[in-house]
C-alpha cells in the first residue's frame, strides 16, 4: 500500500472536537488527492480459530456502498452453526493450560500494542474499506475512527499488567486475596455506525483481561472488522481468541445472546434489541450482560454561553457521522433570550454543511447507511413537520443515488412531538427553547434514555448544578463528543448496562474471585 | 532480572512438568539465534547531556572509564560538578514551566515516547549491551537478557501508566465539589548505581517521565556509557529538550550538588547506605525536597528441610553469585535448618566450583569482574574477617586470573550471627552459610539486621511459607525462588534498606503531588 501515503494522523488533531473546528477548511489538511483503490474486499468470510471459512451453510449477503447503492461484495452469513464453531474455538483457546491462560499479562499487552502498530501502518486502507462500506468522509474515517482505534488499543495495552487484585485485611486468622480473572467466552455484537472504533472498544478490553471472544459484526458493515481479523493473525494472537463472524442479529446476534457456552455479551446498538438481548441471557445461561444503547441527548445552551463556540458544537453534536451516533446532540435547548439568534446561525451553518461523494475531501456529509435508515429519517422528518414542528431548512432527499439526505433543523419543537421523543439517527436537528435552569433540567431528564448531555455556559455554579442534576452516563460542560480511551462511556435507564473505556470498561470483563488461606497466626 | 529468571523457572517448569510453554512474546533474536557482542565497538557519547544537546563540563575536567575486565582505559567522559548540575536544573526547571510543550503534553502521547524509547533500546539491543559489558564488566548475554529486557519492559511498563494515574472526585461534607489531581513533582534528582547501569535507568526515568516530571539524572562514575547511550536514543525518540538531563560525575561533588540544591524537587538515590544518610541530611539541610532511597542489604534466605534441596541450592546460588554478588538484593545470609544443613553445604560448595570465571564478552562463562580495584579490596578484606573470625572457609577465598578485579566464588560454611561477615554487606561472590533449628529461631536472627530489603523462603509447607512472609522485616519476600523481580512489583526497604518503593504502580506515588481542589457549589446532591 505504497500509494497510501497522503498525510499522517499524527500531524493532525485526532480528538472530534478539534476537527469540528476545522469543518470547512478540511480540504486545506490535505496534501494529495485519494485514488480508489479497486481491488480492496479481499477478506470476506468467517474468521474462526484464525482461519478463514465459509458458512456452514454456504450463505452469504451483499455489503452495499451506501453512496451509490452498488454492491461491493458478497460476505459469508454465519448463523447458529457457525456461532456454535467459534464458541467451540473460543472455549478451547481458554482452556487451563492454553497458550492464551498461560501468557504472561504483559505480553497480551504486547499483542495488543502490536495491532495497534499494524492498524496505524494500514491506517489509509482501513479507512477507505470503512468509507466505502459505511459511507462516512473519508476524511473522517482517516483522522477521527482510525487513530481513536489505535489509542484505544494502546491504553489497554497498557492496562492488561496493571489490573490489580487486591490483598484483604479479613478478620481471624486468615489470609484473603482477590484475583481478577477474565469472564471466559465474551459474545460481542457491534454497529454499523463505528463499525472500527466499536470492535476496538470491545475487543481492547476483553483482550487485556484475558477473555476470549466471539463477535458478530454487523451486516451493513462488516468489511473493516474482517481486515482487523487478519491483522489479529498476523501479530500472533493465539487461534481462537478472537473470532468474528458477519451476520445478521435475529440469526447469529440471536445465537450468542442464548448461546449456553457464551459467559458474557456485550451489545452496542439500538435499545429495542437490548431488551431483546437481556431477555436471551435470562432465558439461557445467566451470562453477565453490558449494554450500550440509543439516546435522546439533550445540549443545553444557556444565555451567557459564547454563542458562536455552542452553534458550532451544537451542529457538530447532531450532524456528526450524518447524525448516526448513540451520544448526537439531538434535543437542543436554548435559553429564550437567545433563542432566535442560535436558531438564525444554527440554520446558517445546516445551510452551509457539503453533502456529496464521501471521497472527496471538501465533503463534510455522506450518505445514510442504507435505504432502511434513509426512510426511517424521511419518515420521522415527515412526523415533525405533521406535528407542527417549524423546519427551518433541509427536509429531503439530497441526491439522486445513494442515500443522502439533505442538512435539517427544526425550530419550535415541542417536548411531546416524535421528533423530540425518539432517536432518529439522522441529519435532524431539533431546536427547543426554554427560560429557567429548573425546567430545563427536568426536561431534559424526562426521557428513557440517559446516554450523554452537554452544557455551555461561562456560570460555574450554572455547569455544576446542570453536572449533577442530569441523569447522563457523560456530561460534557463547553464541549461535545469529546471522547478518550480514558474516560468512561456508558447511559443511565435505557440507555445501557456498565460503562465502556477507561478502568471501568475492565470491570465489565472480569470476574473477581476471592481465596481465603488459613494461616497459623496472623499479624498485622 | 526478571527474564531470564523467569527462563530459567520456565526452563525448570518445563523439564519438571513437561509442558512447554508456547507462544512467548520474546523479541527477535532470543529464541533464534545467540547474541554477540559488537565487535569494535566505538564509545560516541561522552559529554553531558542538558536540553537535548551534548556540553564541556564546566570545570574542564574528565572521568577516565575503565574495563574492569581488563584495567584498559576505555575513553574520558566530561566531569560534572555544581556549576553543570546548575545549569542542568536551569533546563529541567525551564522545561517544567506552566504552558511547556513536555506540560501541555496529552498523558497518553507522555506513555507514547516512553514506548517509542523502548522501542529503540530494542532497536540497539546488542550495543548496548556491549557497552554494558565492557564497562560495568557484567556478562554480554546477562546484559542483553536481564538488562537490556528489564530496562524494554520497565519503559514499555510505565508507558502504559502515563494515561492511568487518575486523581479522584471526593464526597466531601457540604455544599462543595472536591476532586484530586496527580501532579509532577517537579524538578528530580536521580542517582543511580554501578551494578545495573542502564537498568537503574530505566527504573528511575520511567516513572519520573511517566508522571510528568523533567529529570537531571547521574550515572556512576564507573559506568556512564550506557547512560549516555540512552541521551541519544531520548533525544530521538523525541522527548523535548530539558526533559531529560544527564550529568556525569562523582558523588561528593555532582551527586551532592543534586541532594542539596535548592531548585530540585525530589530526589531519589540508589546505593549505599551510608550515602543515603547523606542524601536525607542534605534534603533536610536545604529545601526539604521529596526523598526517595533504594539502599543496601544483607538478605536472609531461609531454607526449610521439607523443600526441593537441588532447586533451593541452586536458587540460594543464583540469589548468591548473581552479577558477581554486586545485587543490593543479594541473598547473602542462607539460613538452613539442621537436618539438611551438611547436605546443602556440600551441594553449595560442589555448584560454587563450577562456576566458570572469564572474560564476560565470551559464551560459557557466569562470572565476569568485580566492577573496580576499591571494591575488589573491600571484598578481600571480608574474606579475610571472616577467616579470622572463625567461619570455616568452603571454597575460593581469593582474587583470580592475572589481571582485572576478578575474585573466586567463595563458600562459607559455619557462620555465626555475630561475624563481620554476617552482618555488613560485602556486595561480593561470597556465600554465607549458617544454621538453624526452629522457625521462631530463624525468624527472630533474620530480622536482627538494621537491613529490611529483600528475603527469600524455601518450604513446601503453606503454614510456614505464609508465617514466614508476615514475619519478615523486608521489601520483598521470595517464596521457592529468589531475584523474581518484574516491573509490576513494586521494590525497596524496611528499616535501614531505604525510603519508599519503585517499579509497579506504588511507584507513581513517589512521583506524585496530589492536589485536593474544592469547589464551592449553590446546591449538592447525591
Amino acid at each position: 500500500s505504497e500509494q497510501h501515503k497522503y498525510f499522517r494522523p499524527s500531524e493532525l488533531g485526532t480528538d472530534i472536537n478539534l476537527l469540528s473546528v476545522a469543518v470547512g477548511g478540511w480540504a486545506e489538511l490535505y496534501m494529495a488527492p485519494y485514488l480508489p483503490n479497486s481491488s480492496i474486499t479481499s477478506f470476506s468470510q468467517l474468521f474462526i480459530n484464525n482461519e478463514w471459512h465459509d458458512a456452514v451453510n454456504k450463505k452469504t449477503f451483499p455489503t452495499v456502498n451506501p453512496a451509490t447503492g452498488e454492491v461491493i461484495c458478497q460476505v459469508a452469513e454465519g448463523d447458529k452453526a457457525d456461532v456454535d464453531k467459534a464458541v467451540k474455538a473460543a472455549k478451547d483457546a481458554f482452556q487451563l493450560g492454553s497458550p492464551w491462560r498461560r501468557m504472561d499479562a504483559s505480553d497480551r499487552g504486547l499483542l495488543l500494542s502490536h495491532l495497534a502498530d499494524r492498524i496505524e501502518r494500514d491506517a489509509a486502507y482501513l479507512a477507505e474499506l470503512e468509507t466505502l462500506d459505511n459511507g462516512k468522509p473519508y476524511a473522517v474515517a482517516y483522522t477521527v475512527d482510525v487513530p481513536m482505534v489505535v489509542k484505544c488499543l494502546r491504553y489497554y495495552a497498557g492496562w492488561a499488567d496493571k489490573w490489580e487484585g487486591k490483598t484483604i485485611p479479613v478478620d481471624g486468622d486468615y489470609f484473603c486475596y482477590t484475583r481478577h480473572e477474565p469472564i471466559g467466552v465474551c459474545g460481542q455484537i457491534i454497529p454499523w455506525n463505528f463499525p472500527l472504533l466499536m470492535q476496538a472498544w470491545k475487543l481492547g478490553p476483553a483482550l487485556a483481561t484475558g477473555n476470549t471472544v466471539v463477535m458478530k459484526v454487523a451486516e451493513q458493515t462488516p468489511l473493516s472488522a474482517l481486515y482487523v481479523a487478519h491483522l489479529i493473525k498476523e501479530v500472533g494472537f493465539p487461534p481462537g481468541v478472537v473470532n468474528i463472524i458477519p451476520g445478521l442479529g435475529p440469526i447469529a446476534g440471536a445465537a450468542i445472546a442464548s448461546h449456553m457456552d457464551v459467559d458474557k455479551v456485550a451489545f452496542t446498538g439500538s435499545t429495542e434489541v437490548g431488551h431483546l438481548i437481556q431477555q436471551a441471557s435470562g432465558t439461557s445461561n445467566l451470562k453477565k450482560v453490558t449494554l450500550e444503547l440509543g439516546g435522546k441527548s439533550p445540549n443545553i445552551i444557556m444565555s451567557d454561553a459564547d454563542i458562536e463556540v455552542a452553534v458550532e458544537q451544537a451542529h457538530f453534536a447532531v450532524f456528526f457521522n450524518q447524525g448516526q451516533c448513540c451520544c448526537a446532540g439531538s434535543r437542543t435547548y436554548v435559553q429564550e433570550s437567545i433563542y432566535n439568534e442560535f436558531v438564525e446561525h444554527s440554520v446558517e451553518r445546516a445551510k452551509r454543511r457539503v453533502v456529496g461523494d464521501p471521497f472527496s475531501f471538501n465533503t463534510e456529509q455522506g450518505p445514510q447507511v442504507n435505504e432502511e435508515q434513509f426512510k426511517k429519517i424521511l419518515g420521522y422528518i415527515s412526523s415533525g413537520k405533521k406535528e407542527g414542528a417549524k423546519l427551518l431548512c433541509g427536509g429531503s432527499v439530497a441526491a439522486e443515488r445513494g442515500y443522502f439526505i439533505q442538512p435539517t433543523v427544526f425550530g419550535d419543537v415541542k417536548d411531546n412531538m416524535t421528533i423530540a421523543r425518539e432517536e432518529i439517527f439522522g441529519p435532524v436537528m431539533q431546536i427547543l427553547k426554554f427560560r429557567t435552569l429548573e425546567e430545563v433540567v427536568e426536561r431534559a431528564n424526562n426521557t428513557k434514555y440517559g446516554l450523554a448531555a452537554a452544557v455551555f455556559t461561562k456560570d460555574i455554579d450554572k455547569a455544576n448544578y446542570i453536572s449533577a442534576g442530569l441523569r447522563t452516563g457523560t456530561i460534557w460542560i463547553n464541549c461535545y463528543n469529546v471522547f478518550g480511551a480514558q474516560a468512561p462511556f456508558g447511559g443511565y435507564k435505557a440507555s445501557g448496562i456498565g460503562r465502556e473505556l477507561g478502568q471501568y470498561g475492565l470491570d465489565n470483563y472480569t470476574e473477581v474471585k476471592t481465596v481465603v488461606i488459613k494461616v497459623p497466626q496472623k499479624n498485622s | 532480572m526478571h527474564v531470564s529468571e523467569n527462563r530459567q523457572r520456565t526452563m525448570s517448569n518445563e523439564s519438571r512438568d513437561g509442558q512447554q510453554r508456547e507462544n512467548k512474546l520474546s523479541t527477535r533474536p532470543l529464541d533464534t539465534e545467540m547474541p554477540m557482542p559488537v565487535s569494535d565497538l566505538k564509545i560516541e557519547y561522552t559529554k553531558i547531556f542538558m536540553n537535548n544537546e551534548w556540553h564541556d563540563s564546566c570545570c574542564g575536567r574528565r572521568i577516565p572509564v575503565y574495563n574492569p575486565a581488563t584495567g584498559e582505559l576505555l575513553c574520558e567522559v566530561e566531569e560534572g560538578d555544581k556549576e553543570d548540575i546548575d545549569k542542568a536544573v536551569k533546563c529541567a526547571r525551564q522545561a517544567f514551566q506552566l504552558g511547556s510543550p513536555w506540560r501541555r503534553m496529552d498523558a497518553s502521547e507522555r506513555g507514547r515516547l516512553l514506548c517509542k524509547l523502548a522501542d529503540l533500546v530494542e532497536r540497539d539491543r546488542q550495543i548496548l549491551a556491549t557497552l554494558e559489558a565492557i564497562d560495568s564488566g557484567k556478562l554480554f548475554l546477562v546484559a542483553y537478557f536481564v538488562d537490556l529486557v528489564g530496562t524494554i519492559k520497565t519503559l514499555r511498563y510505565y508507558g502504559g501508566w502515563a494515561d492511568k494515574i487518575q486523581g479522584k472526585t471526593i464526597p466531601v461534607d457540604g455544599e462543595y465539589f472536591t476532586f484530586t489531581r496527580h501532579e509532577p513533582i517537579g524538578v528530580c534528582g536521580q542517582i543511580i548505581p554501578w551494578n545495573f547501569p542502564l537498568l537503574m535507568f530505566a527504573w528511575k526515568i520511567a516513572p519520573a517521565l511517566c508522571c510528568g516530571n523533567t529529570v537531571i539524572i547521574k550515572p556512576a562514575e564507573q559506568t556512564p556509557l550506557t547512560a549516555l547511550h540512552m541521551a541519544s536514543l531520548i533525544k530521538e525518540a523525541g522527548f523535548p529538550p530539558g526533559v531529560v538531563n544527564i550529568v556525569p560525575g562523582y558523588g561528593p561533588t555532582a551527586g551532592h550538588a543534586i541532594a542539596q540544591h535548592m531548585d530540585i524537587d525530589k530526589v531519589a538515590f540508589t546505593g549505599s547506605t551510608d550515602v543515603g544518610k547523606i542524601i536525607k541530611k542534605a534534603a533536610g539541610n536545604s529545601n526539604l525536597k521529596r526523598v526517595t532511597l533504594e539502599l543496601g542489604g544483607k538478605n536472609p534466605n531461609i531454607v526449610f528441610a521439607d523443600s526441593d534441596l537441588e532447586h533451593a541450592v541452586e536458587q540460594a546460588h543464583h540469589g548468591l553469585f548473581f552479577n558477581q554478588g554486586q545485587c543490593c538484593l543479594a541473598g547473602s545470609r542462607v539460613f538452613v535448618e539442621e537436618p539438611i544443613y551438611d547436605d546443602f553445604v556440600l551441594k553449595s560448595v560442589e555448584r560454587a566450583k563450577k562456576r566458570v570465571l572469564g572474560n564476560p564478552l565470551v559464551p560459557g562463562v557466569d562470572q565476569g569482574p568485580q566492577i573496580d580495584k576499591k571494591h575488589f579490596d573491600k571484598i578481600l578484606e571480608l574474606i579475610e574477617s571472616g577467616r579470622r573470625e572463625g567461619a570455616k572457609l568452603e571454597c575460593g577465598g581469593g582474587a583470580w586470573g592475572q589481571k582485572g578485579f576478578f575474585i573466586q566464588p567463595t563458600v562459607f560454611s559455619d557462620v555465626t550471627d555475630d561475624m563481620r561477615i554476617a552482618k555488613e554487606e560485602i556486595f561480593g561472590p561470597v556465600q554465607q552459610i549458617m544454621k538453624f533449628s526452629s522457625i521462631e529461631e530463624v525468624i527472630r536472627r533474620a530480622n536482627n539486621t538494621h537491613y529490611g530489603l529483600a528475603a527469600g523462603v524455601f518450604t513446601n509447607d503453606i503454614n510456614k511459607a505464609l508465617t514466614i512472609s508476615a514475619a519478615l522485616q523486608a521489601g520483598t519476600v521470595w517464596v521457592n525462588c529468589y531475584n523474581a523481580m518484574s516491573s509490576q512489583c513494586p521494590f525497596g526497604g524496611f528499616k535501614m534498606s531505604g525510603n519508599g518503593r519503585e517499579m509497579g504502580e506504588y511507584g507513581l506515588q513517589e512521583y506524585t503531588e496530589i492536589k485536593t481542589v474544592t469547589i464551592k457549589i449553590p446546591q449538592k446532591n447525591s
